[in-house]
């Protein structure tokens, strides 16, 4: 005789005694947790991961005096003035950087459009156009696979210490990124309209300017409005190589050890990354 | 018969009506394209950008050195094997700070997510604040910060990547913790099982694949972000790039940045391969 056990909903046999609350898979369980212990092992030490460091004496005490000066954070004039000009810098070279940007990338990304091929209308793209897109895409791979930060050290180097290789630093990474992603907008819309006017006789801008772009304006422009909330935020940072901005201050005032003046940076830096945040989402609420 | 009867009174029928004025004080993208020409405007006007001395003949030619001289990158076995350990220790630093990531924000995620109606989250609103607070301080300033109690070396780096990314994935994890489906939840807590028991046995399971799909975009992402780290002196090949940059090394930064390059095509490569494995 079986009787459904209503709590655990299991048919107990009379012979069956209580099941054991022994995880069944347990042993699948620790073969992995040891496999990647044994994995962590070679990392621990490339990384040279000694978490006892940071409490040694030596390490602690700079440390926790650093921190302790943090309290109260600067604020008189003198300094506010200073640090609203340097975020204003920091936004402004967000600003022009990624308005060059888009000077960069809006022809590269119509240059690699496969959707504005006219000889791709009629079966296979001719050999020269095809080539020439295939360039231009690497182009556009090779300028954003350098980091912005490597871009701005190397045009420190050639122009100097300021914003200005800052703003070419963001317009290079950011041109490359942008040219990738715009394309893959305008390919990944409805083909349809482009074809058929192209077809008709339409020159290729006018058909990106009758056909793609209605289709794809909203998602474009949510797009930079993104990538301008991202390049506030490297741009903040550009700053620790030389390149202006709210990093500069804060890499002088860390190497003077000023834990007051880092505290008010650090607080303007939160401060701005949450306000670009929230103008961002705003203002691609409105445009979806 | 419509609201709009005294304009029906100027336009006899609704096609012929004269089209909308260019700008209208109630239109939101004219204002919009205005306050980002302004805005572009006066950034560049505010910048003092110095466009003479950049494409003045004395910085071109200074530019079109230093290009032949990055042309002739060092490729002895001895460089190359160092350059290799620091693309090595660049992973190790990407993938343990994302491991402490993951840690950190599981952590902090528990405490900062409302799981159900009766759970009275105490802890939600400065869980979160603390992972905002994470969250918007980038890895390089972590980096810098960290130097003063870690030491220059990929320990900090490490420790950096781990808090910024603790403070993303955390936020991550609390929304995909808050919206997995309640039932399994419900089905063990009204059974008095214990609320840690009713995580590990009916929560994670559900958001574990999403967990690991965020975890792994992350590494990939703090990949490249270690690669950089190091130019404030953080470990890895950023910190080998600055050293050798600094010193007018320019055969050796040749190789270091030929050695990024690599790095984050391979990277993106994975990655596109992975991903398109996983969408079939």
């Amino acid at each position: 005789m079986s009787h459904a056990n209503p709590v655990t909903g299991l048919t107990a046999s009379p012979s069956a005694s209580v099941p054991t609350l022994r995880d069944p898979a347990w042993v699948g369980r620790v073969f992995w947790m040891l496999a990647g212990l044994a994995l962590l092992w070679p990392m621990l030490v490339l990384t040279e991961f000694k978490p006892w460091v940071l409490l040694e004496p030596g390490a602690l005490k700079p440390a926790l005096n650093f921190v302790g000066a943090f309290f109260p954070p600067r604020t008189d004039a003198e300094f506010l003035w200073l640090l609203a000009r340097e975020t204003w810098r920091t936004v402004a070279m967000a600003t022009a950087g990624l308005t060059l940007a888009l000077l960069l990338a809006v022809p590269l990304a119509l240059l690699s459009v496969r959707v504005l091929s006219l000889s791709a209308l009629t079966g296979a793209m001719a050999p020269v156009p095809a080539v020439l897109r295939q360039a231009v895409r690497w182009t556009l791979m090779l300028l954003r696979s350098v980091p912005e930060l490597v871009w701005a050290l190397v045009f420190v180097r050639v122009v100097g210490l300021g914003p200005t290789s800052g703003v070419l630093a963001i317009a290079l990474t950011y041109g490359g990124m942008l040219g990738k992603v715009y394309a893959d907008i305008l390919e990944s819309g409805d083909t349809h309209a482009s074809a058929s006017l192209m077809r008709n006789g339409a020159g290729r801008l006018q058909a990106f300017f009758y056909a793609l772009l209605p289709q794809t304006a909203a998602e474009l422009t949510s797009y930079t409005v993104y990538r301008w909330e991202c390049a506030i935020r490297s741009s903040a940072v550009l700053g620790f190589v030389g390149a202006g901005g709210l990093g500069q201050l804060m890499d002088s005032s860390m190497k003077m050890f000023n834990g007051a003046e880092v505290a008010s940076i650090l607080l303007v830096f939160m401060a701005l990354v949450w306000l670009a945040d929230r103008m961002s989402a705003a203002l691609r609420k409105v445009l979806a | 018969m419509q609201p709009s009867a005294p304009q029906a009174a100027r336009a006899a029928n609704d096609t012929y009506k004269l089209p909308p004025k260019l700008f209208d004080a109630r239109c939101k993208a004219c204002w919009l394209v205005l306050g980002v020409v302004v805005l572009v405007i006066t950034s560049f006007a505010t910048l003092n950008l110095q466009w003479a001395q950049f494409w003045s003949w004395d910085a071109l030619q200074r530019m079109a050195r230093f290009l032949a001289e990055l042309m002739h990158p060092r490729f002895d076995l001895a460089f190359v094997t160092k350059v290799a350990m620091a693309s090595l220790e660049t992973l190790a630093m990407s993938a343990l700070g994302t491991l402490l990531a993951v840690m950190l924000g599981l952590a902090l995620a528990l405490p900062a997510s409302k799981t159900h109606a009766q759970d009275p989250a105490r802890w939600r609103g400065s869980a979160r604040l603390l992972l905002n607070a994470l969250r918007s301080t980038p890895e390089l300033v972590w980096a810098a910060l960290l130097l003063i109690a870690a030491g220059l070396g990929p320990f900090a780096g490490t420790l950096a990547l781990g808090l910024h990314t603790s403070g993303v994935l955390g936020r991550l994890f609390a929304e995909s913790i808050e919206n997995a489906a309640p039932g399994p939840a419900f089905a063990l807590r009204v059974r008095g099982v214990s609320a840690a028991r009713v995580f590990a046995y009916a929560t994670l399971p559900q958001v574990l694949p999403q967990l690991l799909s965020y975890s792994l975009y992350r590494w990939e992402n703090n990949i490249r972000a270690a690669a950089v780290l190091g130019v404030v002196g953080a470990g890895g090949l950023g910190q080998m790039l600055a050293f050798h940059m600094g010193l007018f090394q320019m055969a050796e930064t040749s190789t270091v940045l030929l050695a990024m390059l690599v790095l984050v095509a391979l990277v993106d490569a994975l990655s596109y391969a992975v991903r398109k494995v996983l969408s079939r």
